[in-house]
Protein backbone atom coordinates (compact mmCIF):
# COMPACT_ATOMS: atom_id res chain seq x y z
CA UNK A 1 0.00 0.00 0.00
CA UNK A 2 1.85 3.49 -0.88
CA UNK A 3 1.77 6.00 1.55
CA UNK A 4 -0.95 8.26 -0.31
CA UNK A 5 -3.18 5.33 0.06
CA UNK A 6 -2.63 5.07 3.76
CA UNK A 7 -3.17 8.74 4.54
CA UNK A 8 -6.24 8.17 2.01
CA UNK A 9 -7.52 5.18 4.49
CA UNK A 10 -6.51 7.21 7.35
CA UNK A 11 -8.65 10.42 6.42
CA UNK A 12 -11.35 8.48 8.00
CA UNK A 13 -12.03 8.95 11.35
CA UNK A 14 -13.49 5.60 12.42
CA UNK A 15 -10.67 3.71 10.80
CA UNK A 16 -8.40 5.86 12.35
CA UNK A 17 -10.29 4.93 15.96
CA UNK A 18 -9.90 1.73 15.09
CA UNK A 19 -6.23 1.31 14.11
CA UNK A 20 -5.53 3.51 17.13
CA UNK A 21 -7.12 1.01 19.17
CA UNK A 22 -5.60 -2.16 17.97
CA UNK A 23 -1.89 -0.17 17.96
CA UNK A 24 -2.07 1.91 21.29
CA UNK A 25 -1.67 -1.10 23.94
CA UNK A 26 1.49 -2.54 21.63
CA UNK A 27 2.75 0.98 21.34
CA UNK A 28 2.21 1.62 25.38
CA UNK A 29 3.91 -1.57 26.17
CA UNK A 30 7.42 -0.68 24.18
CA UNK A 31 7.44 2.59 25.28
CA UNK A 32 7.25 1.41 29.29
CA UNK A 33 9.71 -1.19 28.44
CA UNK A 34 12.31 1.16 26.76
CA UNK A 35 11.64 3.85 29.58
CA UNK A 36 12.47 1.43 31.97
CA UNK A 37 15.88 0.22 30.21
CA UNK A 38 16.81 4.17 29.52
CA UNK A 39 16.14 5.01 33.48
CA UNK A 40 18.18 2.16 34.35
CA UNK A 41 21.05 2.42 31.92
CA UNK A 42 20.66 6.35 33.37
CA UNK A 43 21.56 5.17 36.80
CA UNK A 44 24.21 3.39 35.99
CA UNK A 45 26.01 5.76 33.65
CA UNK A 46 29.38 7.08 35.46
CA UNK A 47 30.06 10.37 36.53
CA UNK A 48 31.27 12.91 33.97
CA UNK A 49 34.67 14.10 34.37
CA UNK A 50 33.69 17.84 34.97
CA UNK A 51 30.05 17.78 35.86
CA UNK A 52 30.29 14.61 38.26
CA UNK A 53 26.46 13.31 38.23
CA UNK A 54 25.00 16.31 37.48
CA UNK A 55 25.35 14.83 33.61
CA UNK A 56 22.52 12.59 34.60
CA UNK A 57 20.10 15.36 34.23
CA UNK A 58 21.32 15.07 30.65
CA UNK A 59 19.33 12.08 29.93
CA UNK A 60 15.84 13.48 30.45
CA UNK A 61 16.75 17.02 29.08
CA UNK A 62 17.81 16.66 26.17
CA UNK A 63 14.99 14.43 24.84
CA UNK A 64 12.76 16.78 26.11
CA UNK A 65 14.21 19.48 24.36
CA UNK A 66 14.34 17.39 21.05
CA UNK A 67 10.50 16.97 20.97
CA UNK A 68 10.36 20.32 21.91
CA UNK A 69 11.00 21.26 18.17
CA UNK A 70 10.00 17.93 16.75
CA UNK A 71 6.36 18.12 17.86
CA UNK A 72 5.96 21.78 16.21
CA UNK A 73 7.49 20.09 13.40
CA UNK A 74 4.49 17.47 13.62
CA UNK A 75 2.17 20.64 13.92
CA UNK A 76 3.70 22.02 11.04
CA UNK A 77 3.20 19.08 8.63
CA UNK A 78 -0.20 18.86 9.60
CA UNK A 79 -0.73 22.71 9.16
CA UNK A 80 -0.03 22.03 5.42
CA UNK A 81 -2.35 19.33 5.70
CA UNK A 82 -4.83 21.81 7.01
CA UNK A 83 -4.08 24.19 4.59
CA UNK A 84 -3.19 22.76 1.19
CA UNK A 85 -4.78 19.01 1.53
CA UNK A 86 -7.55 19.42 4.04
CA UNK A 87 -6.72 16.34 5.16
CA UNK A 88 -9.95 15.59 7.69
CA UNK A 89 -7.32 14.37 10.76
CA UNK A 90 -4.18 16.88 10.33
CA UNK A 91 -6.55 19.58 12.67
CA UNK A 92 -7.27 16.85 15.19
CA UNK A 93 -3.31 15.66 15.08
CA UNK A 94 -2.23 19.74 15.35
CA UNK A 95 -4.54 20.51 18.25
CA UNK A 96 -3.97 17.35 19.85
CA UNK A 97 -0.09 17.50 20.16
CA UNK A 98 0.22 20.71 21.10
CA UNK A 99 -0.34 20.58 24.88
CA UNK A 100 1.86 17.57 24.93
CA UNK A 101 4.40 19.91 23.01
CA UNK A 102 4.18 22.31 25.34
CA UNK A 103 4.84 20.10 28.45
CA UNK A 104 7.89 18.42 26.67
CA UNK A 105 9.28 22.37 26.54
CA UNK A 106 7.82 22.80 29.39
CA UNK A 107 10.55 20.17 30.72
CA UNK A 108 13.03 21.19 28.56
CA UNK A 109 13.36 24.72 30.36
CA UNK A 110 13.03 23.66 34.07
CA UNK A 111 15.11 20.45 33.57
CA UNK A 112 17.63 22.91 31.93
CA UNK A 113 17.40 25.40 34.29
CA UNK A 114 17.79 22.84 37.35
CA UNK A 115 20.85 21.88 35.26
CA UNK A 116 22.28 25.46 34.69
CA UNK A 117 22.62 26.41 38.36
CA UNK A 118 25.33 23.76 40.05
CA UNK A 119 27.13 23.91 36.07
CA UNK A 120 26.59 27.83 35.23
CA UNK A 121 25.59 29.36 38.61
CA UNK A 122 22.59 30.75 37.64
CA UNK A 123 18.72 29.05 36.84
CA UNK A 124 18.53 31.47 33.79
CA UNK A 125 20.00 33.60 31.49
CA UNK A 126 18.42 36.12 28.55
CA UNK A 127 20.72 34.35 25.68
CA UNK A 128 19.47 33.01 22.61
CA UNK A 129 19.13 29.48 22.90
CA UNK A 130 17.28 29.76 26.64
CA UNK A 131 15.06 32.92 25.19
CA UNK A 132 14.07 30.83 21.78
CA UNK A 133 12.90 27.86 23.68
CA UNK A 134 11.12 30.35 25.92
CA UNK A 135 9.61 32.00 23.06
CA UNK A 136 8.33 28.23 21.87
CA UNK A 137 7.07 27.84 25.12
CA UNK A 138 4.99 30.83 24.87
CA UNK A 139 3.65 29.75 20.90
CA UNK A 140 2.33 27.00 22.45
CA UNK A 141 0.07 28.26 25.14
CA UNK A 142 -1.00 31.20 22.50
CA UNK A 143 -1.89 28.07 19.75
CA UNK A 144 -4.11 26.42 22.46
CA UNK A 145 -5.47 29.28 23.45
CA UNK A 146 -6.62 30.50 19.74
CA UNK A 147 -8.40 26.79 19.16
CA UNK A 148 -10.21 27.84 23.20
CA UNK A 149 -11.18 31.11 21.90
CA UNK A 150 -12.72 30.66 18.13
CA UNK A 151 -15.74 28.08 18.34
CA UNK A 152 -16.06 26.93 14.95
CA UNK A 153 -13.66 24.26 14.33
CA UNK A 154 -12.66 25.05 10.76
CA UNK A 155 -12.07 28.67 11.72
CA UNK A 156 -9.89 27.89 13.97
CA UNK A 157 -8.31 25.44 12.33
CA UNK A 158 -7.02 28.07 9.73
CA UNK A 159 -6.55 30.20 11.93
CA UNK A 160 -4.21 27.58 14.11
CA UNK A 161 -2.22 26.37 10.62
CA UNK A 162 -1.24 29.51 9.55
CA UNK A 163 0.21 30.68 12.88
CA UNK A 164 1.83 27.04 13.40
CA UNK A 165 3.79 27.21 9.97
CA UNK A 166 4.81 31.15 11.02
CA UNK A 167 6.00 29.84 14.30
CA UNK A 168 7.74 27.33 12.20
CA UNK A 169 10.38 30.03 11.27
CA UNK A 170 11.39 30.05 14.96
CA UNK A 171 12.85 25.92 15.02
CA UNK A 172 15.90 26.27 12.76
CA UNK A 173 16.48 29.69 15.18
CA UNK A 174 16.31 27.47 18.27
CA UNK A 175 18.86 24.62 16.66
CA UNK A 176 21.47 26.93 15.26
CA UNK A 177 21.35 30.06 18.08
CA UNK A 178 24.25 28.15 19.72
CA UNK A 179 26.39 28.60 16.55
CA UNK A 180 25.23 31.94 15.04
CA UNK A 181 25.07 33.86 18.76
CA UNK A 182 27.70 33.82 21.78
CA UNK A 183 25.69 31.61 23.99
CA UNK A 184 26.02 30.31 27.76
CA UNK A 185 24.54 27.10 26.60
CA UNK A 186 27.27 24.23 25.10
CA UNK A 187 26.94 23.80 21.31
CA UNK A 188 25.45 20.27 19.84
CA UNK A 189 27.17 17.31 20.69
CA UNK A 190 25.37 14.66 19.26
CA UNK A 191 23.53 15.49 15.74
CA UNK A 192 26.34 17.68 14.38
CA UNK A 193 28.68 17.27 11.57
CA UNK A 194 32.10 15.29 12.13
CA UNK A 195 29.36 12.60 14.01
CA UNK A 196 28.83 12.98 18.36
CA UNK A 197 31.10 14.40 20.69
CA UNK A 198 29.72 12.26 23.50
CA UNK A 199 31.23 9.35 25.02
CA UNK A 200 29.30 5.77 24.45
CA UNK A 201 28.82 5.71 28.41
CA UNK A 202 26.70 9.20 27.86
CA UNK A 203 25.60 8.14 24.05
CA UNK A 204 23.90 4.97 24.28
CA UNK A 205 21.63 6.43 27.47
CA UNK A 206 20.43 9.06 25.63
CA UNK A 207 19.70 7.69 22.47
CA UNK A 208 17.61 4.85 24.58
CA UNK A 209 15.96 7.88 26.45
CA UNK A 210 15.63 9.82 22.93
CA UNK A 211 13.82 6.90 21.60
CA UNK A 212 11.43 6.34 24.26
CA UNK A 213 10.04 9.43 25.00
CA UNK A 214 9.45 10.15 21.06
CA UNK A 215 7.49 6.80 21.49
CA UNK A 216 5.77 8.06 24.86
CA UNK A 217 5.09 11.53 22.74
CA UNK A 218 3.61 9.20 19.14
CA UNK A 219 1.75 6.99 22.00
CA UNK A 220 0.01 10.04 23.69
CA UNK A 221 -0.54 12.01 20.85
CA UNK A 222 -2.63 9.32 18.98
CA UNK A 223 -4.47 8.90 22.23
CA UNK A 224 -5.19 12.59 22.40
CA UNK A 225 -6.55 12.50 19.21
CA UNK A 226 -8.79 9.94 19.79
CA UNK A 227 -10.02 11.98 22.25
CA UNK A 228 -10.01 15.16 20.00
CA UNK A 229 -12.69 12.93 17.39
CA UNK A 230 -14.90 11.97 20.29
CA UNK A 231 -15.26 15.76 21.28
CA UNK A 232 -16.12 16.73 18.01
CA UNK A 233 -18.49 14.11 17.49
CA UNK A 234 -19.94 15.20 20.55
CA UNK A 235 -20.34 18.67 19.23
CA UNK A 236 -21.89 17.33 16.21
CA UNK A 237 -24.11 15.18 18.05
CA UNK A 238 -25.33 18.12 20.45
CA UNK A 239 -25.55 20.51 17.62
CA UNK A 240 -28.42 17.62 15.88
CA UNK A 241 -30.12 17.78 19.20
CA UNK A 242 -30.37 21.57 19.24
CA UNK A 243 -31.51 21.66 16.23
CA UNK A 244 -34.15 19.38 16.95
CA UNK A 245 -35.05 20.92 19.82
CA UNK A 246 -35.54 24.19 17.88
CA UNK A 247 -37.37 22.41 15.24
CA UNK A 248 -39.83 21.14 18.03
CA UNK A 249 -40.52 24.08 19.55
CA UNK A 250 -40.84 26.03 16.01
CA UNK A 251 -43.75 23.30 15.47
CA UNK A 252 -45.13 23.53 18.56
CA UNK A 253 -45.95 27.20 18.02
CA UNK A 254 -47.27 26.83 14.90
CA UNK A 255 -49.48 24.25 15.99
CA UNK A 256 -50.10 26.43 18.47
CA UNK A 257 -51.08 29.79 15.72
CA UNK A 258 -52.97 27.65 13.72
CA UNK A 259 -55.61 26.15 16.56
CA UNK A 260 -55.71 29.96 17.64
CA UNK A 261 -56.94 30.72 14.22
CA UNK B 1 25.20 5.27 43.60
CA UNK B 2 26.17 8.63 44.97
CA UNK B 3 24.64 11.86 43.31
CA UNK B 4 27.37 14.18 44.92
CA UNK B 5 26.38 17.40 45.88
CA UNK B 6 24.16 18.50 43.54
CA UNK B 7 21.61 15.49 44.17
CA UNK B 8 18.13 17.68 44.96
CA UNK B 9 19.01 19.30 41.28
CA UNK B 10 18.91 15.41 39.88
CA UNK B 11 16.47 14.52 42.16
CA UNK B 12 14.05 17.21 41.26
CA UNK B 13 14.52 17.16 37.89
CA UNK B 14 13.68 13.19 37.32
CA UNK B 15 10.38 13.69 39.92
CA UNK B 16 9.16 16.87 38.27
CA UNK B 17 9.34 14.89 34.59
CA UNK B 18 7.60 11.65 36.05
CA UNK B 19 4.99 13.58 37.72
CA UNK B 20 4.15 16.09 34.51
CA UNK B 21 4.54 12.37 31.84
CA UNK B 22 2.33 11.01 34.38
CA UNK B 23 -0.26 14.05 34.30
CA UNK B 24 -0.32 14.11 30.71
CA UNK B 25 -1.37 10.84 30.63
CA UNK B 26 -3.92 11.01 33.61
CA UNK B 27 -5.31 14.23 31.90
CA UNK B 28 -5.75 11.94 28.45
CA UNK B 29 -7.04 9.36 29.96
CA UNK B 30 -9.69 10.94 32.25
CA UNK B 31 -10.38 13.35 28.84
CA UNK B 32 -11.49 9.91 26.87
CA UNK B 33 -13.61 8.65 29.78
CA UNK B 34 -15.73 12.07 29.99
CA UNK B 35 -16.07 11.92 25.66
CA UNK B 36 -17.39 8.80 25.95
CA UNK B 37 -20.18 9.43 28.59
CA UNK B 38 -20.91 12.27 26.94
CA UNK B 39 -21.42 10.48 23.67
CA UNK B 40 -23.63 7.61 25.55
CA UNK B 41 -25.41 10.36 27.05
CA UNK B 42 -26.46 12.07 24.02
CA UNK B 43 -27.63 8.77 22.29
CA UNK B 44 -29.35 7.48 25.32
CA UNK B 45 -31.84 11.07 24.87
CA UNK B 46 -32.39 9.34 21.17
CA UNK B 47 -29.61 11.61 18.88
CA UNK B 48 -27.99 9.11 16.64
CA UNK B 49 -24.77 9.69 14.10
CA UNK B 50 -26.87 9.11 10.32
CA UNK B 51 -24.71 6.11 9.69
CA UNK B 52 -26.72 4.90 13.00
CA UNK B 53 -23.31 3.73 14.35
CA UNK B 54 -23.16 4.30 18.16
CA UNK B 55 -20.27 7.39 18.26
CA UNK B 56 -18.99 5.75 21.21
CA UNK B 57 -18.35 2.66 19.13
CA UNK B 58 -14.29 2.43 18.30
CA UNK B 59 -13.72 -0.93 17.36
Amino acid sequence: MTLTATLTDLANPTRFLALTARILPWLAGVTAILLAIGLYQSAMAPDDYQQGATVKIMFIHVPNAWLSMFVWGVMSVAALGTLVWRHPLADVAAKAAAPIGAAFTFLALVTGSLWGRPMWGTYWEWDARLTSVLILFLMYLGLMALWRAVEDPSRAARAAAVLTLVGAINIPIIKFSVDWWNTLHQPASVLRMGGSTLDKAFLWPLLVMAIAFSLLFVTLHLAAMRNEILRRRVRSLQMMQASRVAFASEAGAGAKEIGAA
Amino acid sequence: MSLGPYASFIVTSYALVAAVVLLLIVWIVADYRRQQARLKEIEASGITRRSGRSAADIR
